[in-house]
């Protein structure tokens, strides 16, 4: 390092807004939890490994634990019988959460529509963001991926109360 | 291998109100209600048709009796297969449960008493087990909505 600069204490602190901050770190460590139910899974498996490679966004490593997860996978058709078990696992995920409609079945029951499939996850949880196709492509998941990203560092992080 | 095998089978069987046709390669029978039991007793004992298949039903709307049971059977040794078809009204829509025969029986009959509301006497587990508990009808019968939607979670507003 240039002597002159640790001379003048250059470099040793900098400023930004804290949401800012907050959001940068928090966007690229999305840990997703996959609820994976259908067919949607094997595009889930290649989006997530070697050629797609969803680690360069940071949201590679899945949880087990929806109380360790950011990000809820929605992968698949969801039916009447599973919509607790959906629900329940969202109430259990730590603020803060986001929630991904992972192909056409997630977001609307894509061509079910019957006694069995849910219309889409929406009915029972928020969503943040729907991908469409059935399957999508991996191409569309790494786009909603980024778009949930710029949606993370564009938001308000409330850390210590609701206002800051 | 015993390529005779159906041949004898329809030979045995086509007598006591059953009728047997060959239909896409496996021999299928229809029998009255109460010649259920005997008839797959037979089957199995005599015949050697060892792995029970599935249990399903028909509907026919307009049609009295209104169901169609209908089960199939393979022979591992033979490797042959046989339908029987049984019919049942919307009254009383019951049939013998083969769960004394074939212990696989017991999960394939609670399906059809889930899709079709087909009871199966001696079968007495019949909770649900594709739906779950207070669905009401079965929806693989004609007359169900295709649209009715029986929610477990309350629809967010
Ligand atoms: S969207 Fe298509 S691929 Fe995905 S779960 Fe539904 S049917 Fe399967």
């Amino acid at each position: 390092m240039n002597q002159d600069d640790q001379k003048t204490g250059a470099f040793e602190y900098l400023t930004t807004r804290k949401d800012e901050l907050v959001g940068w770190a928090r966007k690229f460590s999305i840990f997703p939890y996959p609820f994976v139910t259908a067919c949607c899974a094997m595009e889930f498996m290649s989006v997530s490994s070697t050629i797609y490679d969803t680690d360069r966004f940071g949201a590679a490593l899945p949880r087990f634990s929806p109380r360790q997860s950011d990000l809820l996978m929605v992968v698949g058709t969801i039916t009447h019988k599973q919509a607790p078990i959906l629900k329940k696992v969202y109430e259990q995920m730590c603020e803060p959460k986001w929630v991904m409609a992972f192909g056409v079945c997630a977001t609307s029951g894509g061509f079910y529509q019957n006694y069995a499939a849910l219309q889409g996850i929406d009915k029972i949880i928020p969503v943040d963001v729907y991908i469409p196709g059935c399957p999508p492509r991996p191409e569309s998941v790494i786009d909603g991926i980024m778009q949930l990203q710029d949606r993370i560092a564009g938001s308000k992080h409330p850390i210590i109360n609701e206002t800051f | 291998m015993n390529p005779n095998l159906l041949e004898r089978v329809r030979a045995r069987l086509a007598s006591e109100g059953r009728e047997a046709e060959f239909a896409h390669g496996l021999l299928a029978l229809s029998l009255p209600r109460p010649a259920l039991l005997d008839t797959v007793r037979l089957l199995k004992d005599e015949f050697g048709f060892d792995l029970f298949l599935d249990v399903t039903a028909v509907d026919w709307p307009g049609r009295d009796p209104r169901f169609d049971v209908v089960f199939h059977f393979y022979s591992t040794r033979d490797h042959v297969r046989v339908r029987l078809k049984t019919a049942v009204p919307e009254k009383d829509p019951v049939v013998d449960s083969l769960v004394p025969l074939y212990g696989s029986a017991a999960f394939m009959e609670r399906e059809c008493h889930d899709m079709y509301g087909i009871v199966f006497r001696g079968n007495d587990d019949l909770r649900p087990i594709l739906l779950y508990e207070g669905f009401q009808g079965h929806p693989l019968r004609k007359d169900y909505p295709k649209e009715r939607e029986q929610p477990l979670v309350r629809y967010r507003e």
